[in-house]
């Protein structure tokens, strides 16, 4: 089964993060992310600029509407996402539990079951 | 790595909001910061037990105001904090408040914390020393480094712009929409302030200075947040960041500068761009052309070329045009001079720059760019004249050097 993992955080405080810091982070999920991807379970990995970068579009009566900033303000936001391959929820979970000891703090990852995934022919 | 690293960074994130909103709570920033201080001591000791709190800021603010109230009621800051149990009940009280912040209240609450320290009476040190260290939370050695001044020094020039607005009359009510633009517009001023003081930084005093750029993008990000359609701030943004991009390729092993052209663009931050330039384009959108978005507009020409000859100078040329219409200044027009040197040759140039002397006679750049115009046309004796003047007028080291190497180079063709 195909596993979308949303990871959120406060971006003020990956904002604030030393460049020591930051990259002893990336290390430590590097080890996770070279352990799905030897088991060949890693999918696309995605990093997201902050969301005063994102542009929304709403779909009105009046045909779309161009909003800036995220679709909701929130706590936490959207900073990323993987895709990953799991045999089970209890699979995705440990996988995600790793990510979470590697990143410790604030912050959450939600797993989402993929339905449709076409892996497409962009690689950036 | 710190054990409770990310304590520290929660704590850093809800600075602002918890500060802003326990100043509107107790109308005097020292006492504000004070209830701030103490939530995050309380924060230190229940949080790396408890795991971070759902809304972090409220928790802060919650506790803040608590303790703020203590202290304001017993007037004494020797008091031992209150036991733990005391808190217990944080949780639903945190959810009530978190949704109470939820309304358009904390953006003018933070808008009006940073606003204060662009107070109008305060020197534009001041203000810089005063954001960063009551919204950004820089300790003071730090501060008193990236201003190159002792630390008891710095810490009394906080202490007087403190005394100052505390003088003023502060407006605690909501802002109109008139009140808000202005108070959008200081401050961004004082965020672009900042953000120059370490980039003008010479790569000696890079690693004290550096992280002003840093906090100045925070801060812009932060404002953009609050208010996220406005295309100056979208700009303001964009400049930075474009700038800053450039941070690793802009000195060389020997801390000399390189200029533009000749810098390493292998070494430019590639995340920093597309931000930046993700940001131009949003700002665009809006069509209310503005000083920033016109800068960062320049700043994303460099950018997008690959290759110095990629550079679309006529383009940049006319941004700096319609810079001089919306924001005339003679460092504008130098500015517009060297793209006319790169499309119409040093002649063109010259003639812009020469009703300039007068208006920038103490101005390095001014000079520098002179001597290298008069050295294309060939008249060495008048560029050595005005690279002399320009070694004079240097702000730094750096910039001095840099000049003198443009003089060997006009001995050496002699």
């Amino acid at each position: 089964m195909l596993y979308a993992v949303l990871c959120y955080n406060s971006e003020d405080a990956v904002g604030s993060w030393s460049k020591e810091h930051h990259d002893d982070v990336m290390t430590k999920l590097a080890v996770v992310q070279d352990g799905l991807a030897r088991a060949g379970r890693l999918g696309p990995v995605a990093r997201l600029l902050p969301t005063t970068a994102a542009t929304t579009v709403r779909k009105g009566r009046d045909g779309p509407l161009v909003v800036d900033g995220p679709f909701a303000e929130t706590k936490e936001q959207l900073l990323g996402f993987y895709l990953i391959e799991c045999a089970s929820l209890d699979e995705a979970l440990a996988t995600v539990r790793d990510l979470a000891v590697a990143n410790p703090g604030t912050g959450s990852y939600e797993i989402r079951p993929v339905s449709m995934f076409r892996p497409g022919a962009v690689a950036p | 790595m710190n054990e409770l690293g990310w304590v520290e960074h929660a704590l850093v994130a809800a600075r602002p909001q918890a500060v802003a909103a326990l100043l509107r709570y107790f109308r005097d920033l020292d006492l504000a910061e004070e209830a701030f201080q103490d939530a995050c001591l309380r924060a230190l000791e229940s949080w790396p037990a408890n795991g971070p709190p759902r809304d972090p800021a409220a928790w802060l603010i919650l506790v803040g105001r608590n303790r703020g109230i203590d202290g304001v009621r017993r007037q004494s800051r020797q008091e031992p904090l209150p036991a733990e149990e005391m808190l217990s009940d944080l949780g639903d009280a945190e959810a009530a408040l978190a949704e109470r912040l939820d309304g358009e209240g904390y953006r003018d609450d933070i808008l009006r914390l940073l606003f204060i320290c662009c107070h109008p009476d305060l020197p534009p040190t001041q203000q810089i020393a005063l954001a960063l260290r009551v919204v950004c939370g820089l300790p003071v050695g730090r501060i008193a480094r990236a201003f190159l001044v002792g630390e008891a020094a710095m810490e009394q020039r906080i202490t007087r712009a403190k005394r100052r607005i505390g003088e003023a009359a502060l407006a605690f009510d909501t802002p109109g929409a008139s009140e808000r633009a202005e108070r959008l517009a200081a401050v961004a001023a004082m965020i672009y302030l900042l953000f120059n003081e370490g980039y003008s930084a010479g790569a000696a005093e890079a690693d004290a200075r550096g992280p002003l750029c840093d906090e100045a993008i925070r801060l812009a990000r932060l404002l953009l947040r609050l208010f996220p359609a406005e295309p100056e701030i979208m700009g303001l943004a964009a400049l930075m960041l474009l700038q800053h991009s450039r941070r690793d390729a802009r000195f060389d092993g020997d801390g000399a500068i390189v200029l533009l052209e000749a810098q390493d663009r292998g070494r430019w931050n590639r995340t920093a761009i597309a931000e930046g330039l993700a940001l131009l384009d949003k700002a665009l959108r809006h069509r209310r052309r503005g000083p920033y978005q016109i800068q960062a507009a320049v700043a994303a020409l460099h950018a997008r070329a690959a290759r110095p000859e990629d550079t679309d100078w006529p383009q940049i040329a006319q941004l700096y045009g319609a810079l001089e219409t919306v924001q005339p200044s003679p460092v504008v027009t130098l500015n517009r001079a060297v793209a006319v040197a790169k499309v119409e040759g040093p002649a063109a140039a010259l003639a812009m720059i020469e009703p300039l002397a007068e208006a920038l006679a103490g101005y390095f750049h001014f000079f520098g760019l002179r001597g290298w115009l008069l050295q294309q046309l060939g008249r060495a004796a008048e560029a050595r004249v005005a690279f002399c003047r320009a070694i004079a007028l240097a702000g730094s080291a750096a910039e001095a050097d840099h000049i003198r190497r443009h003089l060997d180079r006009l001995e050496r063709a002699e």
